[in-house]
């Protein structure tokens, strides 16, 4: 099967990318094992919020110049950067993906931890502060689902009393989530998530809400609102008589989920192949240029194209894998950086060109957490990395495509 | 050390993360929240078993054996495998009187196909759904399939047969009940394209039901039976007369190459990568350049394709849609993929069929947003729930392309 684009990866990277590339007419096909580390992200895309040494960044751009050379960003330059960062919410809100767009400057949000982290483009369910040491209210209600053990009221509470906040806590007790609790592990986000799909539920949720909350301004609850689209949240936040303010659960992610499944749609409404539950199994190389690559589920069948894309994700991705105490790539052997303190990654030259045996292979890009260079932990920026590394290997490609 | 190895293998569950990434993409779980989902009732099924047998067994009997959840797991493991094992391993009853009738398509419509114009005004009057929805629980408000007067292999025989003889290719054809009892027009169409191209079309010796419907009813046996002699006819096709066997059903191609070896328990591995949905096999020889197809330039469609959960788990659905996107003037929207709610027998079942509507409507909206009036898909029970819960017309993939094939202008291109 020939396509102009092949996708190894259907997370965040390797979607955007895919959106990007269909949008410009180009013919891609994706194959996605089924997971993503979407699945798993709490609802917002960093930037850049911390420096490798610790410092705290407020304006991301400025400090580009200070991250090492092989990071991705240094890579993308300044210019392309910034004109990326504009144009990524716009493609965001193309797919539905409600985002809140901070405008390259830091803003504050609330943790599943409690803690008030930098970020970039935060999806809309969530609140957003300029000011990470002040809180917009008095007093709070902090509510959670009787048995739900993937939230914790405790640490957020901490969090709104030491910026003065006064807080009340209490557990909500719904029929429909009590059916859940029949077998406790099932009490998860994406189960009451799927209950509040429909809007009778939320009615019942608003009902007991409402009296609860006479006396506060805010009503905190865990982010389990919103599976197929945003309409969810909304609804509740219109029919509560306070403020609503929604704070991430812990995987897995329901804000998450729901931006995975829109990008998804998105991709395959503009034409795209989506292959999905399948795995690449092998790739043929030749001259520095990759001819095709072979999957589990298509057996004989070999999926040709002009360029081929790696956004096959880190560790947890099974993009890179551990064999012998060495990190290898297993689709195409490609070098790794094996510089622990940089991240491992796929080592590239400038273009996102991976390396074969010192030698870079001519139509095969690197994007995403497949990368080295960057420490998305640390340095909150793996949404801001998968995003733009997407968007300027997908800018490239058009540029040859459309130049032919 | 290899025991370990062996019993890790045998075990997937074991290495469930307890994500619950597979309740997400279940079709069940938002429409009846008494379903555990399949995490619970796979992975952790053996621990629930011994907790309340009793309500386990009742829960196995709401999964659809849709696969999704297999499909999403990001550990790897066969879940809805181990769910439609446990299935199977718990019914000892005999199967209901209703079940041993919808179970058995291929009994049902050698009965039926012999008097089928009575049968279907029958099936269609409302008394009889009301009789049969009280009698054996099959819901009023199901459209029953139609059958033909003239089974697709009494046409076959008959019209089609010795001009096979003449092609240089030959391959063998699943039709399965449904193109036999009730829809041969779609096996008609199948050998129209086949033989414009070259190839000329034999059945198995001796077919029988591909056996998912016993088995999702209680016939486990039966089910066993038909997949043995199933397997001695596929043999002789594709290791002795070396032709390769396509289906146009896509569930007929998921059960004889994937659960064959792992619900029926039948060693398939000398003929599996030989087994093929009629869509890839088409695609294929395109791609591949053995064949050429031209199109009529005046066939003009706005068709929106929705994937089979069948098709979804084998990973096939591009073959499909590559090929109506071979039509010029067929414009392809692919539909978000969503399970119909029919699973087969599932939505006939007067327990299930609310289930089986509200599961649909997630597909039904985005029907309605393509704004289609024409849907493509290879299930015939996804088209049965499509037909009878909108105002679109379904088609099969391969009706599209024969009704769009210019049959001259093929021929001429490929030396026929």
């Amino acid at each position: 099967m020939k396509f102009d684009v092949v996708i190894i990866g259907g997370g965040l990277s390797g979607l955007v990318c895919g959106i990007r590339l269909q949008e410009a007419g180009i013919r891609c096909a994706i194959v996605s094992t089924g997971q993503s580390e979407l699945h798993f992200s709490p609802g917002t895309f960093d930037l850049l919020s911390q420096m490798p040494d610790g410092m705290p960044v407020t304006h991301p751009v400025e400090m580009l110049d200070m991250l090492e050379e092989d990071h991705p960003y240094r890579r993308i330059g300044r210019l392309r950067f910034e004109h990326y960062a504009e144009e990524i919410p716009q493609l965001l809100y193309r797919c539905n993906i409600l985002v809140q767009d901070t405008l390259l400057e830091n803003r504050y949000y609330i943790t599943a931890q409690g803690q008030m982290k930098p970020t970039w483009l935060p999806f809309a369910d969530f609140q957003l502060f300029d000011d990470p040491h002040h809180l917009p209210w008095k007093k709070a209600l902090l509510l959670n689902f009787e048995g739900f053990a993937d939230f914790y009221v405790q640490p957020i509470a901490d969090a709104f009393q030491s910026r003065g906040v006064q807080c009340q806590t209490d557990t909500l007790v719904l029929p429909a989530v009590e059916r859940l609790r029949q077998s406790l592990t099932e009490l998860t986000s994406v189960n009451i998530a799927s209950i509040f799909e429909y809007t009778e539920q939320i009615d019942e949720l608003v009902k007991l809400i409402n009296p609860m909350a006479a006396e506060s301004e805010v009503v905190v609850l865990p982010a389990v609102f919103g599976l197929s689209s945003s309409a969810s949240y909304q609804y509740l936040r219109q029919r509560l008589d306070k403020e609503l303010c929604l704070v991430p659960t812990m995987p897995p992610s329901v804000p998450g989920i729901r931006t995975q499944r829109q990008l998804r749609d998105r991709f395959c409404r503009l034409g795209g192949t989506f292959i999905v539950g399948d795995t690449v199994e092998r790739a043929v190389v030749n001259h520095q240029e990759v001819e095709g690559i072979y999957t589990r589920r298509q057996e004989g069948v070999e999926l040709t194209a002009d360029h081929f894309i790696l956004a096959s994700g880190s560790f947890f991705s099974h993009g890179l894998v551990t064999e012998n105490d060495e990190v290898k790539e297993p689709i195409f052997g490609a070098d790794v950086s094996q510089k622990a303190h940089m991240g491992y990654g796929v080592t590239t030259d400038a273009q996102f060109h991976p390396m074969l045996q010192g030698q870079r292979i001519k139509n095969l890009y690197a994007i995403g957490s497949v990368l080295p260079g960057f420490d998305p932990t640390r340095e909150g920026c793996g949404g801001g990395v998968a995003l733009l590394t997407a968007f300027s290997v997908a800018n490239r490609i058009i540029n040859q495509m459309v130049e032919l | 050390m290899k025991t370990e190895e062996h019993h890790i293998v045998e075990n997937k569950f074991d290495q469930c993360i307890k994500c619950t990434i597979c309740t997400v993409y279940c079709p069940v779980v938002p429409v009846n929240f008494s379903f555990p989902g399949p995490r619970e009732m796979g992975p952790n099924g053996e621990r629930l078993k011994e907790k309340d047998e009793k309500a386990y067994k009742e829960a196995l009997k709401l999964c659809t054996n849709c696969k999704r959840c297999d499909v999403a797991c990001p550990s790897g493991i066969p879940i809805a495998d181990l769910i439609q094992h446990a299935r199977v391993e718990s019914n000892h009853r005999p199967p209901r009187l209703r079940d041993l009738i919808i179970g058995r398509t291929d009994t049902m419509g050698r009965l039926i196909s012999r008097t089928a114009p009575l049968a279907n005004t029958l099936t269609s009057s409302l008394v009889f759904k009301f009789a049969m929805d009280k009698l054996m629980r099959i819901d009023q408000r199901r459209t029953y399939p139609t059958y033909a007067l003239r089974t697709f292999e009494g046409w076959y025989h008959h019209d089609a047969e010795e001009k096979q003889k003449q092609f240089k290719h030959q391959i063998t054809f699943f039709h399965g009940s449904y193109v036999n009892y009730n829809y041969p027009q779609l096996g008609q169409d199948l050998v129209k394209i086949l033989n414009a191209v070259g190839y000329g079309v034999n059945l198995l010796d001796e077919e029988h039901s591909c056996g998912i419907t016993q088995m999702m009813n209680g016939q486990m046996r039966r089910a066993m039976k038909n997949a043995r002699k199933n397997m001695k006819s596929i043999r002789e096709a594709v290791l002795q007369k070396q032709q390769p066997l396509i289906a146009t059903s896509s569930t007929c191609a998921y059960t004889l190459r994937e659960e064959y070896p792992t619900l029926f328990n039948i060693d398939n591995a000398d003929v599996r990568s030989h087994i093929e949905t009629a869509t890839r096999f088409i695609c294929r020889l395109v791609d591949e350049g053995k064949v050429k197809l031209a199109f009529k330039s005046d066939y003009v469609m706005h068709v929106g394709y929705h994937t089979p959960c069948h098709m979804e788990r084998l990973g096939w659905a591009m073959y499909s849609t590559a090929l109506l996107r071979m039509i010029p003037g067929v414009d392809v929207v692919v539909l978000p993929s969503e399970c119909c709610g029919m699973a087969g027998t599932y939505g006939f079942k007067k327990e299930n069929f609310d289930m089986a509507q509200k599961i649909g409507e997630k597909l039904f909206s985005h029907i309605r947003e393509a704004n289609v009036y024409t849907v493509a898909t290879d299930c015939e029970t996804c088209k049965w729930q499509i037909e009878m819960s909108m105002h679109v017309r379904v088609m099969h993939p391969i009706s599209i392309v024969a009704a769009a094939l210019d049959v001259e202008e093929t021929k001429k291109l490929n030396g026929i």
